[in-house]
């Protein structure tokens, strides 16, 4: 196992790559949100889903293939020559979900961005990340005009599991956004800590 | 270079229909030749696979190479570029730079590293200095 992975990271390659996701309801700021860290301007990527037929099969009532165009925005930041942080928007269309699997595919780890006015758009991201052992925050989009709520009421509101962070952000501010991050990355080391004790123990 | 040929429409007399809003000319698909998974290796590159151009490489061939499959080397000429950027800078969709990029692994003009294993994340050191980078910003 540790000799496989070691073999992966740095057997032909010298530069690695992390992904991280950014979900939430639609028009909660995603894109903003990465555009608010990335150092290039958020750019689009565009799938064509006709090839994607075996996945859509399981889907009821799609019964012929059909060409649909999926746009992804991402940024990126290098954090040395060599390693960098790509940041996906995550499509805000239920409907294209079997795209997330691939998305999620290797991926360190999830910003769920939510907006208390609108809490329940993010229910379908929190499950999905849960269901998968996927680390997220919570990142609480605070837009002008919003009434203020505490993390522990967005904890239990969202019935997350004890422990998930939820931070308090602005998805337009630079700094706000680093914040978010940290949190992340920091978490996800940690549940990838506690899963090799649980897979030693 | 894609985009010299749309420019090249747009300003061209007689051709005022053809301005990127139209969208593209050429059914996406065409460039493949009509194959949407890449050649023998049958590799699925993820979005943030890096890309390097081969050093020293062989000249291909015009005659093989189409233009969408230049555009892509030269995007990652100077710099490693994941497929998720070279899809965006060549505006071509993901499924259609997959396909070109295992012609060009193939032909030897371009390397595409393995991504990192599902579920496997990279050790602590490297996620230290992630945070450590960040904080630096």
């Amino acid at each position: 196992m540790v000799s496989e992975r070691s073999d992966a990271t740095d057997g032909d390659t010298t530069a690695l790559a992390l992904k991280i996701l950014v979900a939430g309801g639609f028009g909660v700021g995603k894109t903003t949100l990465v555009g608010a860290v990335s150092e290039i301007r958020p750019l689009r990527t565009e799938e064509l889903l006709s090839e994607a037929g075996q996945l859509v099969d399981d889907t009821d009532g799609i019964d012929r293939k059909v060409t649909t165009t999926v746009a992804m925005d991402f940024g990126r930041i290098t954090i040395r020559s060599g390693l960098s942080l790509y940041l996906f928007g995550t499509p805000g269309q239920d409907r294209f979900w079997f795209l997330w699997d691939e998305l999620a595919q290797g991926a360190l780890g999830a910003v769920v961005l939510a907006d208390t006015r609108r809490l329940a758009d993010c229910f379908p991201a929190v499950d999905y990340f849960e269901h998968r052992h996927i680390p997220f925050v919570v990142a609480v989009n605070c837009f002008t005009g919003a009434r203020r709520h505490d993390e522990h009421s967005v904890l239990s509101a969202l019935d997350l599991d004890p422990g998930t962070p939820v931070v308090l952000c602005d998805a337009r501010d630079r700094d706000s956004g680093k914040e978010v991050l940290i949190r992340l990355v920091e978490y996800a080391g940690r549940m990838h800590t506690a899963r090799l004790l649980d897979s030693v123990r | 270079m894609t985009d010299d040929i749309m420019g090249a429409g747009r300003e061209g007399p007689g051709s005022q229909w053809y301005d990127n809003e139209a969208g593209p000319l050429v059914r996406p698909y065409a460039m493949t030749g009509g194959r949407t998974r890449p050649g023998p290796t049958g590799v699925r590159f993820d979005l943030i696979a890096l890309v390097t151009r081969e050093v020293g490489a062989p000249d291909v061939d015009d005659a093989v190479l189409g233009p969408e499959h230049r555009t892509l080397i030269d995007l990652c000429r100077t710099e490693t570029q994941s497929v998720a950027e070279l899809a965006a800078d060549a505006d071509l969709p993901v499924g259609v730079v997959r396909v070109l990029l295992g012609d060009l692994v193939e032909l030897g003009c371009v390397t595409v590293s393995r991504p990192v294993p599902p579920a496997q994340l990279p050790d602590e050191r490297i996620l230290r200095e992630v945070i450590d980078g960040l904080r630096a910003l």
